[in-house]
């Protein structure tokens, strides 16, 4: 499947897709988007990269195994979770607070976005794994 | 804090093992042997708590709602476990190193076996038992392990598997006892169920509770009809079986009679299933002692004769008996530790373990000889050793309840003296006689352990009183259930018990030169219908049901289990919908706009276009344009949310079918007129009933709407304007980590699908990334 056209657009399209997900994950909490449309915007030019050029092409560009990215997804989630315990709070109860950046307005920052970060992760691994495990059964 | 700090430790240091073991080479038993070293100091320091009435606790509230409280209790009894786990746990660890020298898995055993101490531990000083229920279980998946330790070979696999089921059963069933206990009593706490005995005993749970309990006890402590599994565990190391299948794991079950009997004692049940099934143990499994020749299944049996003597006395209930089991409890997991250390440097040292190739090998190996004489001595209850002042009091307790009851003890007795002779000094003694290996002395780790627990057989024997008032008093005021002072006494007179103890040495010792003509007699009368060949059966039974079922239900074809699915949901969904009332029609169905309407069209026409075409890339465009379709009414309704996800989800879809498609044969119609009819059926019903669920589920309003509740409160309590993300990741955030586990799971499998089918072609393992 190597058609030139394809190939180009996949180069052009993969960092717009990119950070696009990145602005509809940041975006999600107060409008739509979100840690699972967001993974799966991410995932799409990979799926894209490996039809173009292959799967083992697209792995060197993702340079994690999506596998990985699966278990890292689910323990941040997980981990999240387990912040509200730590306050004595029960599991998953949501913790926030400020952060703040040098120049720019204090942020709200909390669990729930950790969470959504889980997701997101868990999200691109998984769709990533099938995608390219079916794009490498020749 | 620091009683739960002890009994989780060994759980700890378990985690550590593996590395620990490959930093430390050979020095890792001595190194992990400093933690079960430091407990038994430590449960020692608590003794005189126990002793005063006072014992240490621990409390953490755990699940408070269902009376799961995270507690421990260090009274006499549990400490006396709790010493008997630790001491011996650290001997063992010490003798393991040297025992499998060399072995690559060392490291995985240490883990195992230090998990195993933590998990037992637990048994013995839990106060909830439900807490108690929890280790209980895992020193059933830690036993697994380590009889299948040596995984390679199918005789191991198979004994491990044995004894988990038949335990791991049992448990299932003590749990079932357990909460009945706790509901009759009101309470889940050992020292809180010990106060209710009265009303437990009046319950009418008490009888499914005692024989449920009985079954979880009975199945750990091999008793009849359910030892066969303690001799088969012996494909275990040896260390394991002097260990587990010995001194500590087998005794849980009557850890958990004594621990109960105050409450559940004092009943006609009681006594007679608990003694009768002991009796029935001892005689049976020393019976069966008389025909071994392979010195660890002869000492099992020895084992199964014993627990079951315990439980007899158990179930006798007298204070005399309870004394006598709990320091037959202690003096037997000295002599028979020791033992069987002897029996595994025996093995090690001269390559086998089969009694009749034994002999002679006092002068090559001088301190294991020692050790095993002293601890045999001990088994046989000669004076001036531990094992004679246990078994003069358990000869006492039995001559209170009558004639038949002594001879059948006595003859529990002989037993013992025959198989201590056969494996303290068949071996060392008589002629010399070929071995495989030649044999030489144990290294100092192998001898240390045996040696140890023999002389605290001779130390105790001759100072009974070193260990009646710290250790011994409290552990049976605990079985009692009221404080009583115990003095043991080494010399008690001449007296019936005295006369009754040297005639079991002297026909036992008769016994014992009479053996080679005894085996050849009694191995001819084995017969097949024991209980272990029932096991077996059953297990064939369930194997059989097993691939049957999946066969029938598993039959590889994608399109049966679509069919199966959709058919005995639609069936099950419809008929409850239709017979118990749930079906309206909203009466403004109708009101519906031009567009809506034309949508709806779109997306008939995808799915019917998609059904009927042929080829596979206009079936995939036609379901995107119904997939498509589905997410602009999602947008006309305002959920953006939800369009997003639906049109990323069919660009997915197409992805992934374009890839899939790759793979593929080419399109062609192979079914039958007849199979697709049958397939629209299906459908128009599962598509029919869907459509009547929806329209009846407008008209229901069974609860207020939560909705409203989701609005006002998320932006003040989750922080989102976008409530459809923040349900997603903050209200229900538990069900979202359900459903991304789920789905990594799901991708798991797809992968090993996917790689599995390439490796049946040609195997391309590894080559992946």
């Amino acid at each position: 499947m190597s058609s030139l056209i394809l190939r180009t657009t996949a180069r052009y399209l993969t960092p717009l897709l990119l950070i696009f997900s990145v602005f509809l994950f940041l975006r999600g909490h107060n409008q739509p988007g979100g840690g699972f449309a967001a993974g799966l915007v991410a995932a799409a030019p990979f799926a894209l990269l490996s039809i173009a050029f292959g799967a083992a092409e697209a792995r060197r560009i993702l340079q994690v195994k999506p596998r990985l990215l699966i278990g890292v997804g689910l323990l941040t989630s997980f981990a999240s979770g387990a912040i509200g315990l730590l306050k004595g709070q029960p599991f998953l109860t949501g913790v926030w607070g400020y952060i703040q950046l040098p120049g720019l307005d204090p942020v709200e920052m909390g669990t729930p976005v950790l969470f959504d970060l889980g997701v997101y992760l868990v999200v691109i691994g998984v769709s990533l794994s099938i995608i390219f495990a079916l794009e490498e059964a020749e | 804090m620091i009683l739960a700090i002890a009994v989780l430790s060994g759980f700890g240091l378990a985690f550590f093992a593996p590395i620990l073991s490959r930093r430390l080479g050979h020095s890792t038993g001595w190194i992990l042997a400093l933690l079960p070293a430091g407990l038994t100091v430590y449960f020692a320091s608590l003794t005189p708590l126990a002793a005063a009435n006072e014992p240490a606790t621990f409390s953490y509230p755990w699940a408070t709602e269902l009376g799961l409280l995270f507690s421990f209790r260090a009274d006499g009894l549990a400490l006396l476990f709790a010493l008997l786990i630790s001491g011996i746990g650290t001997l063992v660890v010490v003798y393991a190193g040297g025992y499998l020298k060399g072995d690559p898995n060392l490291g995985r055993f240490y883990a195992w076996l230090l998990a195993f101490m933590g998990a037992m531990l637990g048994v013995a000083l839990a106060d909830n038992i439900l807490v108690l229920f929890v280790f209980w279980e895992l020193t059933s998946i830690s036993s697994y392990m380590l009889i299948g330790y040596e995984h390679e070979r199918e005789s191991a696999r198979g004994s491990a598997l044995q004894a988990f089921l038949v335990t791991g059963s049992g448990g299932l069933a003590l749990l079932a006892g357990l909460l009945l206990l706790g509901n009759a009593g009101g309470t889940f706490e050992l020292s809180g169920l010990l106060a209710q005995g009265a009303v437990l005993r009046a319950s009418p749970l008490y009888l499914p509770a005692v024989i449920l309990v009985l079954l979880g006890a009975f199945t750990k402590s091999a008793q009849f009809p359910f030892h066969f599994w303690l001799p088969n565990a012996m494909e275990a190391p040896t260390p394991v079986s002097a260990y587990l299948h010995s001194a500590t794991m087998v005794k849980a079950g009557v850890y958990l009679l004594a621990r109960l009997g105050p409450v559940l004692n004092g009943t006609d049940l009681w006594l007679y299933a608990v003694g009768g099934v002991g009796a029935a143990t001892m005689l049976v499994g020393g019976y069966l002692a008389l025909i071994q020749t392979d010195l660890k299944r002869l000492l099992a049996y020895a084992t199964v004769s014993t627990l079951g003597m315990l439980t007899l006395l158990i179930g006798l209930g007298s204070s005399h008996a309870l004394e006598a089991a709990i320091v037959l409890l202690l003096a037997h997991g000295l002599y028979k530790g020791a033992l069987f250390l002897v029996a595994g440097a025996l093995d090690h040292e001269t390559g086998t373990r089969d009694i009749t190739q034994l002999g002679g090998l006092f002068s090559k190996m001088k301190l294991t000889a020692t050790a095993g004489g002293i601890a045999s001595l001990s088994m046989a209850g000669l004076p001036p050793l531990f094992g004679f002042i246990s078994k003069e009091l358990a000869y006492e307790a039995a001559l209170e309840f009558g004639p038949w009851l002594t001879a059948c003890v006595v003859a529990g007795g002989l037993f013992f003296v025959f198989v201590a002779g056969a494996v303290g000094v068949g071996p060392f003694w008589g002629k010399p006689k070929q071995t495989p290996k030649s044999a030489h002395e144990a290294p100092f780790s192998m001898w240390l352990g045996p040696l140890t627990l023999a002389g605290l057989s001779l130390l105790i024997g001759i100072f009974p009183a070193s260990v009646s008032g710290f250790l011994v008093s409290p552990a049976v005021s605990a079985a009692i259930g009221e404080a009583v002072g115990v003095r043991l006494k080494l010399w008690h007179g001449v007296n019936t018990a005295f006369i009754l103890s040297m005639l079991t040495l002297v026909v036992g010792a008769g016994l014992f030169a009479a053996r080679e003509p005894i085996r050849s007699v009694l191995s001819k009368l084995t017969w097949r219908w024991g209980p272990a060949f029932l096991y077996d059966r059953s297990l064939d039974a369930l194997n059989a049901v097993a691939r049957g079922q999946t066969r029938f239900l598993q039959s590889g074809y994608l399109r049966f289990y679509l069919f199966t699915i959709v058919f005995v949901g639609t069936g099950l969904a419809g008929y409850t919908l239709f017979t118990r009332g749930g079906f309206h029609w909203p009466l403004d169905v109708l009101d519906v706009r031009f567009y809506e309407a034309l949508l709806a069209v779109l997306i008939l026409c995808g799915a019917f276009f998609a059904t009927i075409s042929k080829s596979r890339l206009g079936a995939v465009a036609s379901l995107g344009v119904a997939g498509y379709g589905v997410a602009l009414i999602y947008l006309l309704f305002g959920a953006p949310d939800l369009a997003m996800t639906q049109f990323l989800i069919e660009s997915l879809t197409v992805i992934l079918f374009v890839l899939a498609f790759y793979h593929l044969p080419n399109f062609a119609q192979l079914t039958l007129r007849r199979s697709r009819l049958r397939d629209v059926l299906i459908a128009l019903l599962a598509g029919g009933l869907m459509t009547t669920l929806v329209l009846s589920a407008v008209g229901i309003q069974l609860y207020p709407r939560i909705s409203s509740y989701f609005v006002e409160n998320s932006l003040p309590l989750a922080h989102g304007r976008n409530v459809v993300n923040v349900i997603l990741v903050d209200f229900r955030g538990i069900d979202t980590m359900g459903e991304i586990t789920v789905l990594g799971i799901a991708a798991i499998g797809v992968y090993a699908l996917l790689k599995l089918n390439l490796g049946a072609g040609r195997n391309r393992e590894g080559e992946e990334e």
